[in-house]
C-alpha cells in the first residue's frame, strides 16, 4: 500500500505491508529508533508517539492507518527542544536507569503538561498509569515531572 | 509479536464498507479504532483475512442532540466521550465512565461503536448503555436495525450484530433534572481491567427512586442490569431494605472466578458497589455502611 504522511515535519511517501505498525515503520523505514517496542500488545506504553496531536500507542496503530497524518516521535519533540527542560528533569531527578520506557514516559508527560500546566501528583500517576518502567519504581519519575511543570510555572510571568 | 499477514481495504463510504463485509464474510473483521482488535492480533489470538478500515468514515463520527435524544457516531473516540459538552450534560455518566477506559494513548483511538461490538465483558461502555437504555443502531445490506441494548449483548465478545452489518450509532435518552448517575469500578491499578464494577442511572423524586438502573460488568459473561433495584423502587429506602435487596441481588448474581478475583470477592465487591451506588444516587452517605 502507499502511504503519505508527515514524520517530525518532513513529508513522508512509502509503500508497506498493511501487517507493518506503525511503531516498526518508524523504527525500520525511518530508522527512528527512539520509538521503542515493548509488548507489542498495547500495555507497556514504550511506543508512544504523537498522532495529529494525540498520543497514541505506534503498535496498535497500522502504518496504512497513519496515511495523511502528522506523527511526532521522540526524536522531533527532543530536536526542537520541545521537552529539554522535561529531559533535564529526568536526568537531574534519577529518573530513568536502562531508559527503555523513556521516550513513552516523556511523550505522555508532555501530553499531560499541555493538557494540564499544574498537576497533582495523582494526576501525573494517572496520566502515566498506561506506561510501565521496571526500574524506577516510578516515585522519580513522578519528582521530574512535577518539577518540571513548576519550573515551567515559574517561566511565564 | 506481529500480526500476521492481511488484506487491507479503506472503507470509502458506509455502503463501501457493508460492501466489503458482505464480499467477505467471515473472513473480514472491521477496523475502528484497533484498541482491542491490534492487541489480539499481535498476539495471534486472531488472524483475519481481510480488515475493513472504517477510520475515514466522517460520517459515523459526532455527537447531537435531536429533541429528547444524544446521538453519538460510532467513530467517536473515548477522549472525545471524557470532553464532548453535549456528553457532559446529557449523559455524564459516560463521561464519567470513559475515564476509567484504559489509559489517554488508548483512548485516543479507541471509539464507542468498537468497544460495544467488541463486547468484552469487563468493559465500561456496555454496561453504561444498558443503565442508560440505550438503543444500537446498526445498518446492514438490508438497511437499518435499531436494537436495545438490553437485547445486544449476547455473551463473551458476542452481540446480535450479523457478520455483514455495521454499528453505526448508539442513542439515548438525555439526562432529566431529576436524573442521577453513579459509575465506579475495582480495578488493580487506574485504567485496567474492572475486576468488578457498576454503571447506574437513577431518576430520584422527593427522596424516592422513581427509576434505578444497576449494569454490572465483569461479573459475568456479559453486563447485566440487576433486577434487585426493583426492590427499591417507589419506597423510603432503609439499611434494613438495603439488607434484604443484597439478599436479592447475591441470589441472581453468578459472579465468574479468574486469575484476579474469587467469584466470592466477586460477589462482596458487587454488594459493596450496590450500597455505594444507592448511598451516592439518594445523596444519603449514612446508606453506604449499611450492613450487608
Amino acid at each position: 500500500m502507499p502511504i503519505s504522511l508527515r514524520v517530525n515535519g518532513e513529508r513522508v511517501n512509502a509503500h508497506v505491508l498493511p501487517r507493518l505498525n506503525l511503531a516498526d515503520f518508524l523504527r525500520e523505514h525511518l530508522q527512528l529508533t527512539g520509538t521503542h517496542v515493548g509488548c507489542e500488545h498495547g500495555v507497556c506504553g514504550a511506543c508512544t508517539v504523537r498522532v495529529d496531536d494525540d498520543i497514541v500507542r505506534a503498535c496498535l496503530m497500522l502504518a496504512v492507518q497513519a496515511h495523511g497524518a502528522s506523527v511526532q516521535t521522540i526524536e522531533g519533540l527532543s530536536d526542537s527542544g520541545e521537552i529539554s527542560d522535561l529531559q533535564a528533569a529526568f536526568r537531574d531527578r534519577n529518573a530513568l536507569q536502562c531508559g527503555y520506557c523513556t521516550p513513552g514516559m516523556l511523550m505522555a508527560a508532555q501530553d499531560l503538561l499541555k493538557q494540564q500546566p499544574a498537576p497533582s501528583r495523582d494526576e501525573i500517576r494517572e496520566h502515566l498509569s498506561g506506561n510501565y518502567c521496571r526500574c524506577t519504581g516510578y516515585h522519580a519519575i513522578i519528582d521530574a515531572i512535577e518539577a518540571a511543570a513548576d519550573a515551567r510555572r515559574r517561566s511565564v510571568p | 509479536m506481529k500480526a500476521s499477514a492481511f488484506a487491507y481495504a479503506r472503507a470509502t463510504s458506509v455502503d463501501h464498507a457493508l460492501q466489503l463485509l458482505s464480499v467477505h464474510g467471515e473472513a473480514a473483521k472491521v477496523l475502528s479504532g484497533g484498541q482491542s482488535l491490534m492487541p489480539a492480533m499481535n498476539l495471534r489470538l486472531i488472524s483475519p483475512g481481510v480488515i475493513v478500515d472504517i477510520g475515514d468514515l466522517s460520517e459515523l463520527r459526532g455527537v447531537a442532540v435531536r429533541e429528547d435524544v444524544l446521538r453519538i457516531g460510532a467513530l467517536t473516540r473515548h477522549a472525545e466521550l471524557l470532553r464532548s459538552s453535549e456528553i457532559i450534560t446529557n449523559a455524564p455518566l459516560l463521561a464519567g465512565a470513559a475515564a476509567h477506559v484504559a489509559h489517554p494513548a488508548i483512548r485516543n483511538r479507541g471509539t464507542i461503536g468498537g468497544s460495544l461490538a467488541h463486547a468484552d465483558p469487563a468493559a465500561e461502555l456496555p454496561a453504561c448503555m444498558l443503565a442508560l437504555e440505550a438503543t444500537i443502531v446498526v445498518r446492514g445490506g438490508h438497511g437499518e436495525r435499531r436494537i436495545p441494548a438490553t437485547d445486544f449483548f449476547t455473551g463473551i465478545f458476542e452481540t446480535t450484530l450479523a457478520i455483514d452489518e455495521l454499528l453505526v450509532a448508539v442513542e439515548l435518552p438525555i439526562a432529566r433534572k431529576t436524573s442521577a448517575h453513579f459509575f465506579h469500578e475495582f480495578a488493580r491499578r487506574h485504567g485496567d481491567y474492572a475486576i468488578a464494577g457498576l454503571a447506574a442511572q437513577a431518576i430520584v423524586e422527593g427522596g424516592f427512586f422513581a427509576e434505578l438502573r444497576l449494569a454490572y460488568f465483569a461479573l459475568g459473561d456479559r453486563p447485566a442490569l440487576a433486577a434487585a433495584a426493583a426492590r427499591l423502587i417507589n419506597v423510603a429506602v432503609t439499611p434494613a431494605l438495603i439488607s434484604e435487596a443484597s439478599a436479592t441481588l447475591a441470589e441472581e448474581l453468578e459472579p465468574h472466578e479468574d486469575q484476579q478475583a474469587s467469584s466470592a470477592m466477586r460477589g462482596h465487591l458487587a454488594n459493596v458497589l450496590f450500597k455505594r451506588a444507592i448511598a451516592a444516587l439518594l445523596r444519603r452517605p449514612e446508606l453506604a455502611g449499611a450492613a450487608a
